[in-house]
C-alpha cells in the first residue's frame, strides 16, 4: 500500500544531509513552506545550497536559515526584497554565495531537470551580464543563451490538500514554484493544510500528480 | 510642463487596446491599470501565476497568498485563472503577452533596456522576471521620467548600466514626450506643451528625430 503521509514535520525532513541542494517553494510570502523550513532548521544541517525565488524576509523561514549560517549558497532571482536583511548582511560580508538567475530561467532550469533534459537555449539574458561565460547560439536570427538543468536533492513545497498517494491541489497564487520543484528533486516533501481520502480530489483538478511527491505532512 | 505619473499612465493606457493581455511592471507602470478606460476588457497577468488579476482587496480583507509581482495583495476577477511559475513564464517568454509596460533606468536609441541593476556594489543584484518579460512580450512599452532625479538623461545613445535585454523597446512614454524606437533611433511623436524640440534634445543624450506632424502630449486628441 502506498501511504506518503507522515505524522510530523521532523519526520518529513528526516534524512536531509549537510551540503544538500534544497528547492524551497514560494514567492514573497506566498506559498512558502514555513513549517518545513523550520523543521530543516531544527534538523541542524548546514552547508546547504538553497534554490528559491527570494532570499527570505524578516526573521523566519529562509531568513532564519541564512541568519543561522546554514546556507552556503543561494540560487534565486530576486534577493533584494524589503526585509531581506539577513541575506544582505551576509552577502555584504562575503559569507554567502549568490547565483542570480532570471526568474523564468530559474523555473525552466528546474523544469529541464524534472523532464530529464540536458538544458535549453533561451533568449532571456542574452547580451546581459547574466550570460557571461555561457554558450550563445543564434537561433531564428535571435541570440539565445544555453542554460543547464537545476536539480535538487530535496524540494520543500506548500500545497492545500493531499491524499495518501501524494496527489496535490494548491491554493491561489501559493502554487507558484511548487509544481516544477516537485518534479526536479530526488525527495519532494509537501506540507498541506489538510489530508483527504483517496478519490476525494477531482482528478481533473489535481495539479501535481503523486508520482512527483514522496512525503506529505499537515502543517 | 511635465506630466504627472497619473497623466503618464493615462497616456500609456490609450495605447492598450480592448482584449489585450498585459503585464505591468513593478512601480510606476502599475498605475496604468487604474486609468484604462472602463469600456476596454484587459486581462492582467502576474508572473507568479495569475491571469485576470484585479485590484487590491478592501483593507482588512483578501487572501494573503494572492499577491502580485510587487508582493501586494490583489484579487482575482471572474474568468481569472491560476497556474504555476513555468506556465507564467511560458506566457511571457513565448510571446503570448501582448503588451508589457516596464520602468527603466536607461533606454538606448537601439531599444536596449536597462532596468534591473545599477553600478552600486553595496546592493545585491536582483533581476526577477524583468529579462523574460523584456524579451518575450510582443510589445514592450517603457514608462519613465525623461531624466533622473538629478537631471541626467535616461534616453541614451548606449546604456551604461547592465542591460535587461537588447533591442526590445518599442515605445517610450516620459513626462515630456512619447518616442518610438525606430531603426534610425528615437522618433518623437508627441511633445508636451511649452517644451521646444531643442529643449527636449538638451535633456536627451541620444540624438532625436521629430515626427512631421508632432502632436501635443497631454492634450486630448
Amino acid at each position: 500500500m502506498i501511504d506518503k503521509r507522515v505524522a510530523s514535520t521532523a519526520e518529513a525532513v528526516a534524512g536531509i544531509t549537510d551540503g544538500a541542494t534544497v528547492l524551497v517553494g514560494g514567492f514573497g510570502n506566498s506559498g512558502i513552506p514555513v513549517e518545513l523550513v523550520h523543521a530543516l532548521l531544527d534538523l541542524g544541517v548546514r552547508d546547504l545550497t538553497v534554490v528559491t525565488n527570494n532570499a527570505g524576509s524578516g526573521e523566519t523561514d529562509i531568513a532564519a536559515l541564512i541568519r543561522e549560517r546554514r546556507v552556503r549558497k543561494i540560487i534565486c532571482s530576486y534577493p533584494r526584497s524589503s526585509g531581506s536583511v539577513w541575506f544582505e548582511k551576509l552577502w555584504r560580508a562575503g559569507e554567502i554565495e549568490l547565483e542570480l538567475v532570471p526568474q523564468g530561467t530559474l523555473s525552466e532550469r528546474m523544469r529541464a531537470a524534472g523532464a530529464g533534459l540536458g538544458g535549453f537555449f533561451t533568449p532571456t539574458g542574452a547580451d546581459t551580464p547574466l550570460a557571461d561565460g555561457k554558450e550563445v547560439r543564434v537561433i531564428g536570427g535571435r541570440r539565445h543563451v544555453f542554460e543547464e538543468p537545476l536539480h535538487g536533492d530535496v524540494a520543500l513545497i506548500k500545497a492545500d490538500r493531499a491524499d495518501r498517494w501524494g496527489n496535490l491541489v494548491y491554493h491561489s497564487a501559493a502554487r507558484n514554484f511548487g509544481p516544477v520543484m516537485a518534479t526536479a528533486a530526488k525527495l519532494t516533501v509537501a506540507q498541506v493544510r489538510a489530508f483527504v481520502e483517496l478519490g476525494e480530489l477531482d482528478p481533473e483538478a489535481v495539479v501535481t500528480p503523486g508520482i512527483f511527491v514522496d512525503r506529505v505532512v499537515v502543517a | 510642463m511635465r506630466l504627472t505619473a497619473r497623466q503618464m499612465a493615462a497616456r500609456v493606457a490609450q495605447d492598450i487596446p480592448d482584449g489585450s493581455y498585459v503585464n505591468l511592471g513593478i512601480g510606476l507602470p502599475t498605475l496604468v491599470a487604474d486609468v484604462v478606460p472602463p469600456d476596454r476588457e484587459v486581462v492582467y497577468h502576474s508572473e507568479n501565476g495569475i491571469l485576470g488579476m484585479g485590484p487590491a482587496p478592501a483593507p482588512g480583507t483578501g487572501d494573503p497568498e494572492l499577491i502580485n509581482a510587487g508582493k501586494q495583495l490583489v484579487t482575482l476577477l471572474p474568468g481569472g485563472a491560476y497556474f504555476h511559475h513555468t506556465d507564467a513564464f511560458v506566457m511571457m517568454r513565448g510571446g503570448h503577452i501582448d503588451i508589457t509596460v516596464l520602468g527603466a533606468f536607461q533606454v538606448s536609441a537601439r531599444g536596449d533596456l536597462a532596468n534591473w541593476a545599477t553600478d552600486d556594489p553595496t546592493v545585491p543584484p536582483a533581476v526577477g522576471g524583468a529579462m523574460d518579460l523584456a524579451v518575450g512580450a510582443r510589445r514592450v512599452l517603457v514608462m519613465t521620467t525623461h531624466t533622473t532625479k538629478d537631471g541626467r538623461p535616461k534616453l541614451v545613445t548606449s546604456c551604461t548600466y547592465p542591460l535587461t535585454a537588447a533591442g526590445v523597446v518599442d515605445r517610450v512614454y516620459t513626462d515630456l514626450a512619447v518616442l518610438d524606437v525606430t531603426p534610425d533611433g528615437f522618433l518623437v511623436q508627441e511633445l508636451v506643451a511649452g517644451t521646444t524640440p531643442a529643449e527636449l534634445q538638451a535633456r536627451t543624450d541620444a540624438p532625436l528625430r521629430f515626427a512631421d506632424e508632432l502632436a501635443v502630449l497631454g492634450e486630448e486628441p
